[in-house]
């Protein structure tokens, strides 16, 4: 029996892999979102910002796609309130510029195009994102 | 053309977060609680993700340039250094603590959730604390050669 939550991760993989191959495959560039968005900002002279304004653009909209079909999928469950929310923005920006990328550039892309980097960066972060959680959930300190 | 090609690729890749469930932090920080309640579905949203495109940009790069541009943009750094793995750390930790990362955060800002804009203002002042950081030292880099 098929589950549909496994369906919908294996299918909404696949949609992602082809978003991010289609992208290099046409235009040639790495579907990294933390990189389209902060050159998006930081980046201004070199007329660039039209492909990843519009890149941008479809992120919201493929979300309203897909919460217009099962609105179930679109629920925001958040897990901490505003103070969390800002440290954790604030850590978010600040390393995935420092580090080059984020879930998207490095775990999908950079890891399709087997770069060491990347391998290197998507284990760190995995784990140190897995810590995280545990240290905030299990060791007592922050419960 | 090419906006019009990220228009349609950030549609699908937007889609596919949201298919997939990463666009639900209790369902991202389910995943990352491996002590806990652990839900391993969501290893199958980069398992999936992977088995697509690591084949298809290794055929893509038998090709001497992409269709529409002239050239492929991909970074040129090799070394694994401590900038690298100290960013990552850091975002690790962001993410750990909201379980947003910057794909699922701008796609989902579409739901009007202040505290999801929140995130996201908060995203681009760390970019930004990042980027004078960055700008700074390269000027002090200049400074220094032209002396």
């Amino acid at each position: 029996m098929l589950d549909f939550g496994l369906l919908s991760a294996v299918f909404g993989g696949l949609m992602i892999g082809a978003a991010a191959a289609l992208f290099f495959w046409l235009n040639g560039r790495i579907a990294g979102i933390s990189g389209i968005f902060g050159d998006l900002l930081f980046d201004r002279r070199s007329g660039h910002w039209p492909w990843r304004l519009t890149f941008l653009a479809g992120l919201l909209l493929g979300y309203l796609a897909i919460r217009a079909w099962r609105p179930e999928l679109g629920e925001i469950n958040l897990q901490s309130g505003p103070v969390g929310m800002i440290v954790a923005g604030l850590l978010v920006g600040y390393g995935t510029r420092m580090g080059n990328g984020c879930t998207s550039g490095h775990g999908i892309c950079g890891i399709a195009r087997l770069s060491p980097r990347s391998f290197a960066a998507t284990g760190t972060f995995m784990l140190a994102a897995i810590l995280t959680v545990a240290l905030l959930r299990h060791s007592g300190v922050f419960a | 053309m090419r906006p019009l090609v990220a228009l349609g690729c950030g549609t699908l890749f937007g889609a596919g977060l949201t298919l997939s469930g990463m666009t639900d932090p209790a369902r991202v920080l389910g995943f990352l609680d491996v002590l806990g309640s652990w839900d391993p579905t969501l290893a199958f949203v980069m398992a999936a993700a992977l088995a697509l495109s690591l084949p298809a940009v290794q055929w893509v790069r038998r090709h001497p340039r992409p269709l529409l541009d002239s050239q492929y943009f991909v970074p040129e750094q090799t070394r694994i250094d401590a900038k690298l793995l100290l960013g990552a750390v850091l975002f690790g930790v962001g993410w750990g603590i909201a379980g947003l990362c910057p794909g699922p955060a701008l796609a989902s800002l579409a739901a009007g959730v202040p505290e999801v804009l929140l995130f996201v203002v908060a995203m681009a002042v760390g970019m930004a604390l990042r980027h004078l950081q960055e700008r700074r030292s390269a000027d002090a880099r200049d400074a220094g050669s032209e002396s």
